[in-house]
């Protein structure tokens, strides 16, 4: 086959069958940017691996107290780091730090218009970089939370074996695996979008945070714009803390796990639409960076 | 197909960044064959390379690329491709992949992709170090990845910012070989450069740039013509005022001799600034009149013209 023939019998593919390109260049996209995202940015496995190393520390200093009561406290424990440290600092920063730099990173790298002068849909390049963002922060803290929960029950024998597999604490990790996922899901979507909406998406990303904190003292419609608020009613644990630091885990309107879901996804794809109408207003001017 | 689909377009094109212009009020068209941008640095050339690949977007305007603006990425970008003067790239990126993957997003599988990134870079000689980190790259050897990457595709459209910066004069003669064996095919290819010397030998036309203006445009007879019969401005300031200016007239091409307000120069428009540097001599030399000082008082288009074709004028 000539080389002409081969250019053209690709331009009538793609004609024919766009959605398998889109397809297509998504799983490309994917593989580049997790393989460059896997490379860099070693704080964020630190920020992921921290309560690890924590958790290991007091099995270790701990290891004579396995008793049933120590299992409940550390239950509890478990829980706090999951709602307080993963999803207010942990996934929060980690994701802060690899979906601002998906697109804002290769502007600073003077590398985005690679991007922009292939054939693919500005769109399909920010699904395509969303979901590599997600594949690694998702992967990253799923086997952050999956350690934390082995180091948890793991030092407790029979009885922790007993917890995991014939009591709730099966239905507490899923819970825990979901709801790390949908955090980096979330996350990720709102630090897409603002690194497409500002130069500098640390500012932002703080006043986020601290709209996350204060986000339930607002009516419940105000309280759905946060994505805490999904999270939280997803948590299987509520942990016993009590003060100013209950804002931080209480639910005070409750909603069904479905509807927490469907509306953090439905948050989240609203957040990437947005994305997908900012990344057709940006320009590639290095200089202004 | 209609002529606009095989034409580029522009129709008045404006950029600007803030209050700094980019490029204003540009319209032209082109048709296949080699055209060279010429300007001076920051005389727009890059920003209309740009506003022509979707890179960035006109203040106002529109451009068509054989009938495609960039906001159609995947029939636009099939028919582009841009080398740009960006010397960046992915990091720890070697030569293959940097053209393979490119390559895979436009729709060829991996064989397909395969044969055209070896095509690509036996054409812009780069076949032997393709599987080395484009980091260790010489400036030239990064320059000619990137002439590969742009053209592995096969684009109707070949666009090219400085592509000869950098380059040893071999692969300057090589790569001039190469834009005119790809523009011979009926191809658009678009250069940019300062030097018009440089482009003039390829060219089958010329569009003059300054300060974000398209000065001239065509081919590049008519654009000397232009510069020749173009009436330069030249300040003389000197005594007996009225003498050189009675002088200056009797030439055929001085179009102006106007006295200055203080009675001390005149200013002269002439089409031969240097026939008229000549008789300025004779006059000086004759004792008539004494001069302090000469100076071009039009330092924007004819300096520009000066700058990018010579002082001869002439054709090369």
């Amino acid at each position: 086959m000539s080389t002409q023939d081969l250019v053209a019998g690709v331009q009538k593919w793609s004609k024919e069958q766009p959605w398998r390109l889109f397809g297509s260049q998504i799983s490309i996209l994917v593989r580049n940017e997790v393989s460059r995202n896997l490379r860099r940015r070693i704080w964020i496995y630190l920020l992921a691996l921290a309560p690890v190393l924590i958790i290991l520390t007091h099995v270790i200093v701990g290891r004579h107290s396995v008793d049933v009561a120590q299992m409940e406290i550390d239950t509890d424990i478990l829980a706090g780091i999951v709602q307080l440290y993963y999803f207010r600092l942990g996934v929060f920063f980690a994701c802060m730090g690899i979906f601002t730099w998906l697109f804002r990173g290769e502007m600073v790298e003077r590398t985005l218009h690679y991007q922009f002068l292939v054939p693919v849909r500005r769109e399909v390049l920010v699904v395509g970089k969303f979901l590599a963002g997600a594949v690694v922060a998702i992967a990253l803290f799923e086997m952050a939370v999956l350690a934390c929960f082995y180091l948890t029950y793991a030092r407790f024998g029979s009885a922790g074996k007993s917890y995991v597999f014939d009591g709730p604490g099966l239905g507490q990790l899923w819970s825990y695996l979901l709801v790390t996922a949908l955090a980096c899901l979330g996350y990720g979507a709102v630090f897409l979008a603002l690194s497409l909406l500002f130069k500098n998406p640390i500012v932002p990303g703080v006043v986020i945070m601290g709209w996350e904190g204060i986000a339930p003292i607002f009516p419940a419609w105000a309280q759905r714009l946060s994505v805490t608020f999904y999270l939280k009613n997803l948590c299987p644990v509520s942990v016993p803390i009590h003060g100013p630091l209950a804002l931080f885990t209480v639910v005070a309107e409750p909603v069904s796990p479905l509807i927490a879901v469907l509306g953090l996804l439905f948050l989240t794809i609203a957040i990437l639409a947005l994305s997908c109408f900012l990344i057709h207003r940006m320009e590639v001017t290095y200089t202004a960076e | 197909m209609t002529p606009e689909a095989r034409q580029i377009v522009f129709e008045n094109v404006s950029k600007f960044y803030g209050e700094v212009l980019g490029v204003n009020k540009v319209s032209f068209s082109l048709g296949p064959g080699i055209t060279s941008l010429v300007g001076p640095n920051g005389s727009g050339k890059t920003t209309l390379m740009n506003l022509l690949t979707g890179l960035i977007r006109p203040s106002q305007g529109a451009i068509y690329v054989l009938g495609l603006m960039p906001q159609q990425p995947i029939e636009f970008f099939r028919q582009v491709g841009y080398c740009t003067q960006f010397d960046s790239f992915p990091p720890g990126t070697n030569g293959y992949d940097f053209i393979y993957w490119p390559l895979r997003l436009h729709g060829f599988g991996h064989d397909q992709a395969a044969k055209l990134t070896n095509e690509a870079l036996e054409r812009a000689g780069m076949a032997e170090v393709a599987r080395r980190k484009v980091a260790g790259y010489s400036k030239g050897m990064r320059q000619r990845i990137r002439l590969a990457q742009a053209i592995a595709h096969h684009p109707s459209v070949l666009i090219l910012d400085e592509p000869l910066n950098g380059l040893d004069p071999m692969a300057r003669a090589e790569s001039i070989a190469l834009f005119e064996a790809i523009a011979k095919q009926g191809m658009h290819v678009i250069i940019s450069s300062h030097i018009l010397e440089e482009v003039d030998r390829i060219s089958d036309r010329v569009v003059l740039m300054s300060s974000g203006y398209v000065v001239a445009e065509g081919q590049i007879k008519e654009v000397r013509r232009e510069v020749r019969d173009h009436p330069m401005q030249i300040l003389v300031r000197c005594s007996n005022a009225a003498r050189l200016a009675a002088a200056a007239f009797e030439l055929d091409h001085v179009v102006e001799a106007k006295i200055l307000n203080d009675g001390h120069g005149v200013l002269v428009r002439t089409g031969d600034a240097e026939q008229f540097y000549l008789l300025l001599n004779k006059i000086v030399s004759g004792g008539l009149v004494e001069v302090d000082a000469v100076a071009p008082a039009d330092d924007d288009v004819n300096s520009i013209y000066q700058y990018l074709i010579g002082s001869d004028g002439g054709p090369a």
